[in-house]
């Protein structure tokens, strides 16, 4: 991590708290991704379109990035790990963050700055489970260049 | 909420989407800017690179701490708006009440579910925000992946219709 990194993580970071806030204040809700994908499968006509737009939103953002940032957006890891390795850890992160009420965003970003008992302990939680994945797959092997 | 059955989002089914579309156009139009803004701080941030992200996981390898200025960050702004809104604000803007969580609960599916993300999260250096928003990029890799994803959170929706799950 050089010193940019820091400061543009920073910035990121300030970013991200303006939209969850934003979020927050005209529509009244959290800024949890899982969620917002989650609440599509109820196909709820008064619910659906907004999720959609946010959704949208990240997208168009992750266009713009690719055509003006290109190493900042893509994947690193496109020929180390196979299709079906994203597979299964597409399925494990869609099915565990509506188990677990959240992910980076709805529990990391908005209910730790809610202070949510919930949100605090599932933030611990994953952070240690995803600290002990990357030390195994560091072990097997998975990560050596 | 501007509408009396907004709840019932099935009691409308013959009213097109168009005419919903136009019922909540501010809620819409204010989900899709925090939407663009969101991908562009996780951006900037380097959070679309799942090689950072593995990178601050990859406490044997050599660390990478990024993340944890932009959880400093986001963290450190909201933490003081969200109190800021709630108490200058009686209700939301464009709606007519806070939908925040206010569950307190540990659940066991609590436990489960963030543990099972983590494991997820660590293997592709992916969750679903910074998953999104690479999908704009056209990559193969985050397509299945978020193509996955969206199954992993229909099979749910599927054994919670069966079984009613506590989370």
């Amino acid at each position: 991590m050089t010193f940019m990194d820091a400061v543009n993580g920073l910035l990121g970071g300030l970013l991200i708290g303006v939209a969850v806030t934003l979020m927050l204040m005209f529509n009244g809700r959290v800024t949890g991704i899982a969620g917002i994908i989650f609440g599509l499968f109820s196909l709820d006509r008064r619910d659906f379109l907004w999720r959609l737009a946010f959704l949208g939103g990240l997208i168009l953002s992750g266009a713009l990035g690719a055509a003006l940032f290109p190493q900042k957006v893509g994947y690193a890891f496109e020929g180390r790990f196979s299709l079906g390795y994203m597979a299964l850890a597409g399925f494990i992160v869609g099915f565990s963050t509506v188990l677990g009420s959240g992910c980076t965003s709805g529990h990391g970003v908005c209910g730790m700055s809610r202070l949510s008992r919930r949100s605090i302990v599932g933030t611990l939680v994953f952070m240690f489970s995803g600290f002990l994945t990357v030390a195994v797959m560091r072990l097997l092997g998975i990560l050596n260049t | 909420m501007s509408l009396g059955v907004s709840t019932e989002g099935r009691v409308m089914s013959n009213q097109n989407t168009l005419s919903q579309a136009k019922e909540n156009v501010g809620e819409i139009a204010v989900s899709f800017i925090s939407g663009l803004i969101f991908g562009v701080g996780l951006i900037l941030s380097g959070m679309t690179q799942a090689n950072k992200v593995i990178g601050f996981l990859d406490i044997l390898g050599s660390w990478d701490p990024t993340l944890m200025f932009v959880m400093g960050g986001a963290l450190g702004l909201h933490f003081f708006t969200y109190r800021w809104v709630r108490n200058r604000y009686p209700k939301p803007i464009l709606v007519t009440q806070w939908q925040v969580p206010t569950k307190v609960q540990l659940t066991p599916a609590l436990f489960l579910g963030t543990f099972l993300f983590g494991i997820g999260w660590g293997l592709a250096g992916l969750c679903p925000g910074p998953a999104f928003v690479n999908l704009g990029s056209g990559n193969r890799h985050i397509w299945v992946f978020v193509v996955f994803l969206l199954l992993g959170q229909g099979a749910f929706y599927l054994l919670d219709k069966a079984w009613k799950i506590n989370r």
